[in-house]
């Protein structure tokens, strides 16, 4: 089993209406967030080109925040879901530093916080609250090993990147251009 | 033209807008760390060699403060945590993937050696220690047996523990300041000067200081060659490296770095010792100062530019 999330950024209009579901889902406090728009705009007016992201934590498979957490708290779960184990976490930061997406931060109750692909609704069979509820349908989750689920399909027909691929973490999170 | 912004108002605290989840605290144990291992390792080579009655400063004064330096590094590094009642957790795994786990093991090595090394010279320092118990001299004479024991273990974990401090920071391949090998050797090197700037100061003994001014200029060139080797390899390497090393090369940086580090901490002592070794008369002090506040500049200074550094995607 590999989980992987796939963003249409041709469908995504950056309301934000998965941050927020996020925020909901997951309790998270206010002024945090775990995932996020990132809206680029490349070129010169006229000639613009505009690319739309909804992003979060990649899940990586070489992943560096499980590699470099010294107590264990950070591991891969279920599919490859990158978790933390609230009370294994000592809240050194060393994820943080280690992440090249900037996916992680300090909850203010001390543990490091990040997103979990919602693995409690996961594992009951829903998807994750983001892909719940975007208006756009515009991601798209599921097992990388099930040729029929809705990522595997979407990533077979469509053309695809990954967010720096160079820093070797082996990103799971996928961009549809 | 490229513009990226993030519009849904992402300002996560310690993460936006720019990385700064490590403050002084950690610098300050770095400093400190490899201060304390530079003794240490001076301390048990001369202690092996058999010159602790030559090298007094070396081997039994300056000694005595590393137990001080490891535990307020120590204090600062349990400042720094932010889920602070589950630190514990560092000493029921061992990740060897982790520098920061085999880092915590090998303080939990080196720290309460420094103490019992401290411990079996105490009286010899301080005429007037009294122990107070019988058993504690009973300890302090098993201990006085076991220092050649001691020393091997010193020697090896001390040099565990001046390159750790280095390797910490360069395991994190997402900043790209940091993720160069050579930062290892670097803090080993400048950890070494400073241990060996602060016997020099401690010692009263001509020979012993001119021992040690020498090793500093020797260890000063080192740094000074990786330092050079350092930005070499930033600017031969792609894209994200070169930006990391123009942030001392013109970038915010420039200037502390050069002035602070390498002009006041590394050319200024190492041109005072070089005058003394030529006859001059130059107070150990003042090198050894130049030298210390250098080396806590490079600490403050890598790991604050390091959290700047980053891919660019």
């Amino acid at each position: 089993m590999r989980y992987a999330m796939a963003v249409d950024t041709k469908k995504c209009v950056g309301c934000s209406d998965c941050v927020v579901a996020c925020q909901t889902e997951n309790n998270v406090p206010i002024g945090y967030c775990r995932d996020w728009i990132v809206e680029v705009v490349d070129g010169t007016y006229p000639q613009l080109e505009l690319e739309i992201r909804s992003e979060r934590c990649n899940h990586c498979a070489n992943s560096p925040c499980v590699r470099c957490c010294p107590t264990g708290a950070s591991h891969y779960s279920d599919g490859g879901i990158v978790l933390v184990t609230h009370d294994e976490c000592i809240g050194c930061g060393a994820c943080i530093a280690s992440c090249p997406y900037d996916a992680r931060y300090p909850h203010p109750d001390g543990y490091v916080d990040k997103c979990t692909f919602c693995i409690h609704r996961v594992r009951e069979g829903q998807q994750p609250a983001c892909v719940e509820v975007c208006p756009t349908k515009c991601l798209y989750f599921g097992d990388l090993e099930d040729p029929e689920s809705d990522v595997s399909k979407v990533l077979k027909k469509r053309k695809y990147k990954t967010l720096i691929p160079e820093a070797g973490t082996d990103p799971q999170l996928y961009f549809l251009i | 033209m490229k513009e990226e912004l993030i519009v849904s108002g992402r300002l996560n605290e310690y993460i936006d807008p720019n990385l700064h989840i490590w403050g002084w605290e950690i610098p300050l144990y770095l400093f400190l760390g490899g201060l304390a291992a530079g003794i240490l390792f001076f301390a048990a080579l001369f202690y092996l060699q058999g010159k602790e009655n030559e090298y007094k400063a070396a081997v039994k004064w300056a000694p005595l403060l590393t137990p001080i330096f490891l535990i307020l590094g120590l204090t600062a590094l349990f400042l720094d945590l932010h889920h602070k009642p589950y630190f514990w957790q560092l000493y029921t795994n061992i990740k060897f993937q982790s520098p920061m786990s085999w880092g915590a093991w090998t303080l939990m090595v080196v720290t309460p050696l420094s103490i019992i090394w401290s411990a079996t010279y105490i009286r010899e320092v301080f005429p007037k220690w009294d122990w107070k118990y019988r058993w504690l001299y009973q300890l302090e004479e098993f201990f006085q047996s076991k220092r050649t024991e001691m020393a091997w273990i010193l020697v090896v974990f001390s040099v565990i523990l001046g390159i750790y401090t280095g390797i910490l920071l360069s395991a994190f391949n997402a900043r790209p300041l940091w993720n160069t090998s050579i930062l290892g050797p670097l803090f080993l090197a400048s950890g070494l000067s400073a241990g060996a700037a602060l016997i020099m100061m401690m010692s009263k003994n001509k020979l012993e200081r001119k021992l040690f001014s020498k090793l500093d200029l020797i260890l000063i060139t080192l740094e000074l060659f990786f330092i050079v080797h350092l930005f070499m390899g930033f600017l031969a390497s792609t894209q994200v490296q070169i930006e990391a090393a123009e942030l001392f090369l013109g970038g915010p940086y420039t200037l502390p770095f050069w002035i602070f580090v390498v002009f006041i901490g590394m050319i200024i002592p190492a041109f005072l010792e070089w005058w003394e070794l030529k006859g001059h008369h130059i107070p150990a002090y003042l090198p050894a100062m130049l030298i210390l506040f250098g080396n806590i500049m490079l600490r403050f200074l890598i790991t604050y530019a390091g959290q700047a550094s980053r891919y660019l995607y």
